[in-house]
Formats: C-alpha cells, structure tokens, sequence
C-alpha cells in the first residue's frame, strides 16, 4: 500500500496513541515516543513493523506518540493511519488481522 | 443461567473505553459503531471494534456490537468487521420491519460462510425505535431464528411518537408491546437507557418497575449502574427460602406420586414451582440481593 499523503489517527489519550504517517522516497522510518518505552519499546516495534509489512508499506515516515495502548489499539489507529494516507476505504479483512 | 441484566455501552472509537470497560463485569457489552460515533471516525471506530474482539479481555461477557443501519455507507462495513471480528451479537438499530432482520441474516451468512466462521454462530438483536417498530415488534422477534433479544430505545421511540421522556408513561404502551413480542417469540427483551447519571433514586424506581414488568434487563451507558441494576434484579434471602420450600414441596410430591403439590396448607401450580427454579438459578447464578 503506498502513502500518498500526510494522514493521522487517534489520539493522546491515556490507553491510546496518536500517529502521523506521511509519504516519502526513502525507506521507512519508525520514530516511536512512548511513556512505557522501557518496558514494551521492543514489542511496540515489532508491532508496527508487522501491521506495515502486513499492508505492503515499505515507504514513508512512521511517527507515534504512544500513552499505553494495547496492542489491539496500535494495531487499529496505525491501519486507520496507512489507509486514509493510501486514501483506501475497501477493507482487505485477512490483511487486517 | 445465562444472565443478561445490563448492556454497557461503549462508545467504538474511545480506546480508553474499549481498552478497559471489561473491567466493571456487565452482562454485556456493545460496542458502539453507530450513533456515538463521527462521520469521520467511522473507519478507525470499525478497526478498534474488529481488534478488540479479537482480544481476551472480554472472556465470559456477551460481546454485541451496534452497527450503523445497512441502507447506510457504513452498516456493511461495520457488519464486515463484527462477524470476522468474532461478536456474538449483532444489534441492529432503528429496526422498523421484520424485512430489516431477514436482510440482516442474509448478509451475516455471507461474511460466516466467506471467513470461515460457522453459520448461525452470529446472535442477533434488534432495537425498536419508532412506532412502526413497536407495531411490528412481534413479527420482528420472530423474523429469525437468530435473533436473541430486542431492545427499546427511548429517546427516538419518543421522538417519533411526538412526545418527551418523563415518569414513563410516554414508555407504557411500547414497553409492554416490546416485552410481549419478546416473551411470545421466546426471546429476551431489553428496557431503555436511563441517561440521567446524577439521579440514582429515579434509576432504581425505573429498574423496579422494569423489573416487575418482565424486563431481562436494561441498556447502560454509564459503569456506575451496573453494580445497582445487579443487585435491583438479585433475588433476597426472603425469595430464596420461600422457592427452596416450593422446590422441596415439589420433589416431595413427585416422590409420593401426588399430583398436587402443597405448601402450608396451600395448593402450588406448576408454574409457581417453575419460578422457584428460577429464582434459585438466579441465586446461584447472581448472588443475593445486598439490602
């Protein structure tokens, strides 16, 4: 799935996050901020580098600022994220999993 | 005993809410797609809907979600994203005729039999919101074999009708209509919100009378009414010794081969016994009342 413009989702709410994708020539570049870094920093990661890798993004500018969330919810604000920047509104349900 | 007391709901695009309303212990919960919802969070609000079914934490609640009505752009994404998502429940809103279940069935059948999930496994709900709604109300109970419950909705049953919400007898008649839909078809029935959260006396009043009524239980949207519908719908120690003695009354007479059944001197029907079992599994399954 290709960015094709700035798009955000969610927000700084506790047991949310709030995320800003936008397009770029360059490979992708991940910038997580989280107030529980420390401890679930790596997991975040690795979540956000499966949605992406899941949704074909290869890429753009990835940049999160993170205040608990499950990881249900990472997973839901960064889909909402890449489709509105791919401006895709069909859902691919097996994708999305 | 499956109990449906109260339904949470909870509003699909809040992450906070999703993320924790489990933890106040409702019957159920319904994840909100429809009017809680904005037009331009409809897409993120049917994500977190279809991640959070997937997850545990709402193990042992009925999980039901309110999609937006199907002749909308939204309702068969919503459906798309509750049936693969994993709800027990659909509840379809504004439900006016048994035409709007069947198509409803139609359109879960597709997604079971396209995702793999197996057919019949999605329950069904409908919310009466209108007057035509109340009219049609039994053949709405009745337009499937899916459908578990129907729901009033009082603020656009009231609009409809051209009236305001008051002591409830702007409710008398669709409440009535609505529970005896449900307990023809066999089926639960659930009362409207009470959206007033600073007035607990007038919410108890409101549960008291649903209750005596026949009501399973009532709409929520605020945390701090389940604990008090909970215990308003829990049978006292009073109710439980009187079915303990008309249960023992009954096997008693079943053991000696009496064909009636008597109590201090009285005579029980059977339907009196039938409710003593209820109360006892109500006991067990609930708890006792706390005065």
């Amino acid at each position: 799935m290709e960015l094709k413009q700035e798009a955000l989702a969610g927000t700084l709410e506790s047991s949310d996050l709030f995320i800003r994708v936008s397009p770029s020539e360059d490979p992708l570049e991940i910038a997580i901020e989280s107030e529980v870094i420390h401890q679930f920093g790596e997991q975040i990661r690795a979540t956000v580098e499966e949605v992406l890798a899941h949704l074909g993004v290869t890429r753009g500018v990835i940049v999160i600022q993170d205040k608990g969330a499950l990881d249900c919810t990472i997973r839901a604000r960064l889909q909402a994220a890449v489709m509105r920047a791919a401006g895709e509104t069909k859902m691919d349900w097996e994708a999305l999993k | 005993m499956k109990l449906r007391r109260s339904m949470l709901f909870v509003p699909g695009a809040n992450a906070a809410s999703l993320s924790t309303a489990f933890l106040f212990r409702p019957d159920a919960v319904m994840f909100d797609l429809e009017d809680a919802v904005s037009l331009r969070e409809k897409d993120a609000a049917r994500l977190l809907v279809f991640h959070t079914l997937q997850q545990p934490l709402y193990d042992g609640i009925e999980r039901v979600v309110r999609i937006n009505p199907l002749d909308t752009p939204f309702g068969r994404d919503d459906l798309e994203a509750s049936v693969r998502g994993g709800a027990d429940t659909i509840r379809l809103p504004k439900t006016d005729t048994p035409e709007q279940v069947q198509e409803l069935e139609a359109a879960v059948e597709e997604i079971e039999r396209d995702c793999g999930r197996a057919v019949g496994s999605t329950h069904l709900m409908a919310a009466i919101e209108s007057a035509s709604g109340v009219v049609n109300a039994l053949a709405i109970a009745q337009a499937s074999p899916r459908i578990t419950g129907i729901a009033l909705a009082g603020f656009d049953y009231v609009m409809d009708m051209q009236t305001e919400r008051g002591d409830g007898t702007e409710l008398f008649y669709a409440r009535c209509a609505v529970l005896h839909a449900a307990r023809a078809a066999r089926i639960d029935a659930f009362d409207v919100v009470f959206s007033n959260l600073d007035d607990e006396e007038g919410f108890l009043k409101e549960v008291a009378l649903i209750k005596k009524l026949g009501f399973n239980g009532k709409s929520l949207i605020n945390p701090r009414q389940i604990e008090l519908l909970h215990n308003a719908y829990a049978p006292t120690q009073e109710e439980v010794d009187y079915a303990k003695r008309v249960v023992a009354a009954a096997k008693k007479a079943e053991k000696q081969g009496l064909g009636v059944i008597a109590l201090g001197g009285k005579m029980i029907d059977g339907p009196v016994v039938d409710n003593a079992r209820r109360v006892l599994d109500k006991a067990a399954a609930s708890g006792l009342r706390k005065e």
